[in-house]
């Protein structure tokens, strides 16, 4: 009894009593710790060049820039006009991606196909829905720094390039995962509807959408969220708001200004994940 | 509904495609109006035959006609508008957790409404009498503002069967309507039912794990293994017959005291935030 208990992994015990999934777990222990080890290599991911004496000393001219922060009231008013800015990129930018995501959910979402009451998909439907799946994908997949590069030369400098650029990243994103949570959720209600002879867009009203609101709502307000901190990325190629403003600052080597609007942006996302957080338990 | 099945055999469409089929063979034809029971052991294919039925599930032999018409030789438009007469009540109620009674009750309607008359009733519901009067013959107008999720089991087991009256159908096919109810509760809300059922002259089919109760209705179809054991008048089903339709299942033919009604079975649980997805 007592050695059947104390035998370690590899056991001594006889062989009913031994862990059966150890080996695999072994297995794939090894597999992956040598998947990784390239990566390393191919990153040069060597974290102790963070602490050699040159590294530190221009960290330390670095950081060193940042202090004191610049709070006179004048610099102040602009953080806060260019912060409300950014949050109206995000907004604008989600807004319109809605208008694009909720459509192209609507036709691609599998949980609305009446030809799948009894069985298998028809063959047009399936191909409708699967294209538009495609472009969702195809619109998700190129970051919206590289079509807020695209916008700023179209249409020039400015928090227009930012609003499109969120629009369409964020459309893409949108769309799939809503079409993800819509196929996940219980179906029951709204194959019942459907069966019952609804329409596709009543029992999405009916059925779908009430069955799954909680969840899509706290989604896109992770989103809205997502597209607060990403329009300050936009900024630096010179899509508006506050990552413009810590762009120019940063090429004048004006390190107070940018800790400024680094301790503004902090308290904005934070804001915006309290607000959140605050919603998704009104859904509860 | 006239309904006129040949031969009909139906399987799971997610059944494995050597399984043997959940229904087999089966010919019946019952009259517009006609009251039946199907009863039977579980997995005698009674669920099946409600879904061939209700056209949820596609015959793989035989004919099925519904006033004379084969439904799988329609359009999947014109099937669809069929299905609006057909009105199928899954054994779990249907009815999503946030959603209010009302306007659970109100979607029977959708397939006689548009899609701007559905909308507009869900910004300010819209025949609330209809909804009401249906509730009331289950015992449920007080629910009538309560969200799902705030019912019982129960309650909701017979929120989902006063959908029917709200319904234009003609077909009523009912799965299991009394899983969850208390005796006395259940003889109210067969009773409802079948009384309903008559008002709108529908046809009403309903499974039944009560064999007391099925012995109501004026026909009763015993199914086992798939098969036709028998399709008589109530007052020819003997307890021979029953015991010979339940043999080696008994402990479903005696034990017929059911689930109770728990007051706080669906009672909402702690406010847990809604899941957030990070994608």
């Amino acid at each position: 009894m007592n050695t059947t208990i104390s035998a370690g992994p590899a056991g001594l015990a006889s062989p009913h009593l031994r862990d059966p999934a150890w080996v695999s777990r072994v297995f794939w222990t090894s597999v992956a710790l040598v998947l990784l080890a390239p990566m390393l290599v191919l990153t040069e991911f060597k974290p102790w060049t963070l602490f050699e004496p040159a590294t530190l000393k221009s960290t330390k001219r670095f950081l060193a820039d940042f202090f004191p922060p610049k709070i006179d009231m004048e610099f102040l008013l602009l953080v806060a006009r260019e912060c409300w800015r950014t949050v109206a990129i995000a907004t604008a930018g989600m807004a319109l991606a809605l208008l694009i995501a909720i459509p192209l959910t609507l036709l691609s979402t599998s949980a609305l196909s009446i030809s799948a009451l009894p069985g298998r998909m028809h063959a047009i439907p399936l191909i409708i829905r699967q294209a538009v799946r495609w472009l969702l994908i195809m619109l998700r997949s190129v970051p919206e720094l590289v079509w807020a590069l695209v916008f700023v030369r179209v249409v020039g400098l400015g928090p227009t390039a930012g609003v499109l650029a969120i629009a369409l990243t964020y459309g893409g994103m949108l769309g799939k995962v809503y079409g993800e949570i819509l196929e996940s959720d219980e179906s029951h209600a709204t194959n019942t509807l459907l069966r019952n002879g609804a329409g596709r867009l009543q029992a999405f009203f009916y059925g779908l959408l009430p069955q799954s609101s909680a969840e899509l709502t706290s989604y896109t307000v992770y989103r809205w969220e997502c597209a607060i901190r990403s329009s300050a990325v936009l900024g630096f190629v010179g899509a508006g708001g506050l990552g413009q403003q810590m762009d120019n600052s940063m090429k004048m080597f004006q390190g107070g200004e940018v800790a400024t609007m680094l301790i503004v942006f902090m308290l904005l996302v934070g804001l915006a994940d309290y607000a959140s957080s605050r919603l998704r338990r009104a859904l509860a | 509904m006239r309904i006129s099945i040949a031969g009909l055999a139906a399987r799971h469409h997610a059944a494995a495609a050597g399984a043997p089929a959940a229904l087999k063979p089966l010919t019946i034809t019952v009259a517009p109006g006609e009251q039946v029971a199907v009863i039977g052991p579980s997995g005698a294919g009674k669920t099946t035959l409600l879904h061939a039925l209700a056209c949820a599930l596609r015959p793989v032999a035989g004919t099925l006609e519904l006033n004379g018409i084969d439904p799988w030789k329609l359009s999947v438009a014109r099937l669809q508008k069929l299905r609006g007469q057909l009105f199928l009540a899954p054994q779990t109620p249907p009815l999503p957790p946030r959603q209010r009674v009302i306007t659970s009750v109100l979607a029977a309607r959708l397939p006689r409404q548009s899609l701007a008359a559905s909308l507009r009733s869900l910004v300010y519901p819209t025949h609330i009498n209809e909804a009401e009067a249906a509730l009331a013959r289950f015992d449920l107008a007080n629910k009538l503002w309560d969200r799902v999720d705030r019912l019982s089991g129960g309650e909701r087991q017979r929120v989902g069967l006063a959908r029917a009256l709200v319904s234009s159908a003609s077909l009523w096919l009912v799965d299991e309507p009394l899983s969850s109810l208390d005796p006395s509760r259940a003889a109210q809300a067969i009773e409802s039912l079948t009384q309903s059922a008559r008002e709108c002259g529908a046809t009403l089919i309903t499974t039944l794990h009560q064999v007391d109760v099925a012995t109501r209705f004026a026909r009763v179809i015993g199914l086992r293994d798939g098969e036709l054991h028998f399709d008589l008048p109530s007052r020819e089903v003997t307890r021979e017959r029953l015991t010979a339709l339940y043999a080696q299942h008994e402990h479903e033919l005696l034990a017929v005291a059911p689930v109770p009604d728990a007051p706080d079975n669906g009672a909402p649980d702690d406010k847990t935030p809604a899941a957030m997805y990070c994608r």
